[in-house]
């Protein structure tokens, strides 16, 4: 289990910095949360996150929205993803949180620290493999530079 | 960057680059503006529910305290201690506030802003302290007045600037009431920082002509088209605007966007539609709603998201853009989940904001050596009233009004 979520994790900074965006809703399962929030709004019991989506299908709909609708400068991310820990864990599903850090790659070649944090994750094996049941996102800051296209 | 040349056209629909460029106006629009006859939205009225809460915010670049004081009124005061400058209070709020201490020599302070007490104010053994001629009720920070409507409260350093109803309007009054009539609940705070001036912004929620041509997923969705109902309300003196959307059936049939190229025009479908499952909840079948008070504040409906916006200007070439999402203290879980779902179209990953998010720094980078050129804001004509349409650039137009006014260019 604990080789399989490492590898669960790599799989998905790997992914999201490769640029294969397509790929990404496919760690999740159908009925799923993926929520990007920060420490504090989670602190405070403020539910609203910078993304929600309570289905497979709403990723799917941030990644068409970002091919084809939406307009941001062309960026790419490296994510480096720490050891998850397992908080808790029974047959059905683990309760894990990874800490993780997002460098911004513009364009132009400027680099940025985008965003710190830790993902709190509820995973479970589906077909064999590992996916998330739930995804938070808790970003250690509540403030954004420019924009958030990429998911983290 | 020092402009040399400051022009400013005879007309309202031309508007230099300089502007967002030159340090100089920044710095007297800090005076003019906003310590000016202006209102300021400082927080929402649910920050201050008890006695003892307390907000910071930045009214351009004036830090403040509002705080609801144990008599039960709202005080605003210069967050600044009168003895060396530092700041009063370092969280962004809090509870529980008697009086407000600074951290760098402890000189304290009421909930009214006044000062109560200055550390060794007698010196030590008889040595040192302040001279017998030293009078607390002469030092104090500078106390703002404050004005509460509609859950929100508004600061102003002025004593000339008429009663907030007045300042606002009977037009963007009532469309502020629409939105804000009921108990609000914060339901998610976040900060975009944003590489452009704060003017820019300022123009850009104005703009109702850039709505469904920069944002796709506006047009594609129909959630406002040009096309549809609606219209912008433009308050007397320019500062303040409502635009809104009127659902429009019939819509789908107009090919005008398609006819002239126009980008916004995809034929991208979503997989989950839920995030469009929107009700009527204000009964008035505006899907769309998005409004501005000179200088600071925006307040946005759209369908059932809502949230205030709170611009503070970070020098010439930087704001940051706070974000208070919002919900009503009576909504249903069902309701509340629909905000949850529909708050991916706003804020820094919004579906629509995210774009507002980088098209002022295109607009920044773009002009960065054109400071004696102009800025075009023709669509509708050259004045800033009224429009039943919202292919016009009227209350773009309208905040270069209210702000040559202030700044008297």
């Amino acid at each position: 289990m604990d080789q399989k979520l490492l590898q669960l994790n790599a799989e998905y900074a790997r992914a999201l910095d490769d640029d294969r965006l397509e790929a990404w809703p496919e760690f999740f399962v159908e009925d799923c949360l993926y929520k990007v929030t920060s420490a504090d709004n989670l602190k405070r019991g403020m539910q609203a996150g910078l993304i929600y989506a309570d289905s497979r299908n709403m990723l799917r709909d941030r990644v068409s929205a970002l091919r084809e609708a939406s307009i941001y400068e062309r960026q790419t991310y490296r994510h480096i993803v720490g050891l998850p820990v397992r908080l808790k864990s029974d047959d059905a599903e683990a309760h894990c949180e990874t800490p993780f850090l997002v460098v911004r790659i513009m364009r132009d070649g400027k680099m940025d620290l985008f965003a710190t944090g830790r993902y709190l994750d509820r995973v479970v094996e589906e077909g064999g493999s590992l996916k998330f049941r739930e995804r938070l996102v808790v970003c250690d800051s509540s403030r954004f530079d420019t924009l958030l296209a990429i998911p983290l | 960057m020092i402009v040399e040349k400051k022009i400013w056209p005879e007309s309202l629909a031309r508007v230099p680059y300089w502007v967002y460029q030159d340090e100089a106006n920044y710095r007297d629009e800090q005076r003019r503006i906003f310590e000016g006859p202006v209102w300021s939205y400082a927080c929402l009225e649910q920050d201050l529910a008890r006695p003892g809460d307390f907000r910071t915010a930045q009214i351009g670049e004036l830090p403040v305290i509002v705080v609801r004081a144990d008599d039960g009124e709202i005080y605003a005061f210069e967050n600044r201690c009168a003895h060396r400058g530092a700041l009063i209070a370092l969280d962004e709020g809090g509870s529980g506030a008697k009086d407000f201490q600074c951290v760098y020599h402890a000189w304290r302070y009421s909930q009214q802003g006044d000062l109560l007490s200055v550390a060794f104010e007698q010196g030590s053994n008889g040595r040192g302290g302040m001279p017998k001629s030293f009078c607390k009720e002469e030092h104090a920070p500078r106390k703002l007045r404050v004005a509460v409507l509609a859950n929100l409260v508004f600061v102003s350093l002025s004593d000339d600037v008429p009663p907030i109803e007045e300042y606002l309007g009977d037009e963007v009054l009532g469309r502020i009431e629409r939105v804000m009539g009921k108990p609000v609940e914060v339901i998610g705070r976040y900060t975009q920082s944003l590489p452009n001036n704060w003017k820019l912004y300022a123009e850009n929620v104005r703009d109702t002509y850039h709505a469904s041509l920069l944002h796709a997923f506006f047009g594609t969705f129909r959630i406002t088209r040009l096309t549809q109902g609606g219209g912008v309300l433009v308050s007397p003196d320019g500062g303040h605007h409502a635009s809104y959307t009127i659902d429009a059936p019939g819509d789908e049939t107009s090919t005008a966007y398609k006819e002239q190229g126009i980008r916004s025009e995809t034929t991208y479908r979503l997989a989950d539609p839920s995030i469009l499952d929107a009700v009527d909840e204000f009964g008035d079948r505006i899907q769309l709603q998005i409004l501005t008070a000179f200088p600071n504040f925006v307040l946005q409906q759209i369908y059932n998201c809502l949230a205030v916006r709170q611009i503070v200007p970070r020098g010439t070439n930087a704001m940051d853009l706070h974000w208070t999402y919002l919900g009503f203290k009576d909504d249903t879980p069902e309701m509340r989940r629909r905000r949850l779902k529909q708050s991916n179209l706003v804020g820094p990953a919004g579906y629509v904001s995210m774009e507002d998010g980088c098209v002022g720094g295109f607009v920044q980078r773009g002009s960065a050596a054109a400071g004696g050129e102009l800025s075009v804001i023709s669509m509708g004509g050259d004045t800033a009233a009224t429009m039943d349409t919202r292919a016009t650039e009227a209350s773009v137009r309208g905040f270069w009004k209210i702000y040559r006014t202030l700044m008297k260019v």
